[in-house]
């Protein structure tokens, strides 16, 4: 049996699900992190599979991903200095926890 | 043959560890969970024959980020107990929208026809390829892409550091 584009699209659905669910029901803030990795993975999957299926002589797709990849990497930078600021002021990573507008 | 054998396997390492990050009471397991994850994206990375990006995946997700994710874990206390409940009580809602939007989205694919090229010649060197692509067609996104790295990597540190 061919591995085709569909196989990949229904893998990524899957997986960027599964972020979508972490995010929306974690109260961790680290953890809701790890749901946006898991879904920026889902979409990369996506440009690469897309690159390879509909368009296999240019490489377009691996630019994105690749740019993808790199804005993963600075938010998950952001995200995980914002995480310290917060537990340093408010004592918790819990996002109900976190629920004044100013200190 | 062997190609759907491989897709299979790294489908199940891609999918049950993706199961344990969102669903484990343990922080720590949730995070190491999600190298076998990037490690199976990975494969199939290689499997599309995107070698470049394949290394990357390793080189970034696999490597810095969660090494990352497990210093901030490590950091702040408090939220890694196993007695502290992990989940608010949004699960119905979020299982709704999950399942929702994955039955959307796979009723979407599974009525549309993309437009599959015949097999068309992959370059014979990705990364000579991309190389080339970043320094001519998509040069201004690839100055951005670094512009928006250099100011996160600054804020990140403002941020994080101690107050005087």
């Amino acid at each position: 049996m061919q591995v085709g584009l569909g196989h990949y699209l229904v893998i990524s659905t899957l997986l960027f699900c599964l972020g979508l669910y972490g995010v929306l029901t974690r109260r961790n803030a680290v953890a809701i992190l790890m749901g946006i990795e898991l879904m920026l993975n889902a979409g990369n999957i996506n440009l690469v599979a897309f690159n390879r299926y509909v368009a296999p002589a240019t490489v377009s797709g691996h630019v994105f991903a690749l740019v993808v990849i790199t804005l993963a990497a600075c938010e998950a930078a952001i995200g995980l200095a914002l995480v310290m600021s917060a537990y340093r002021s408010l004592e918790t990573i819990h996002v109900d926890e976190i629920n004044v507008m100013k200190w | 043959m062997g190609e759907f054998a491989a897709f299979t396997i790294l489908s199940l390492l891609i999918l049950i560890p993706a199961v344990v990050v969102v669903t484990s009471k343990n922080i720590v397991r949730s995070a190491l969970s999600l190298v076998p994850t990037l490690l199976g994206v990975t494969g199939f990375y290689v499997l599309l024959q995107a070698e470049f990006v394949a290394g990357i995946q390793v080189l970034i997700y696999a490597g810095a980020i969660t090494v990352l994710l497990l210093f901030v874990i490590m950091l702040t206390e408090g939220g890694a107990g196993l007695q502290v409940r992990q989940v608010n009580e949004q699960i119905p809602l979020g299982v709704t929208a999950a399942v929702w939007l994955a039955f959307l989205l796979l009723l979407v694919f599974s009525r549309t026809t993309w437009p599959v090229a015949q097999r068309g010649n992959p370059p014979a060197y990705s990364a000579l390829a991309i190389g080339n692509a970043f320094m001519t067609d998509y040069v201004l996104v690839f100055e951005v892409t670094s512009l928006v790295l250099l100011v996160s990597l600054v804020g990140a540190i403002i941020i994080a550091r101690r107050e005087e």
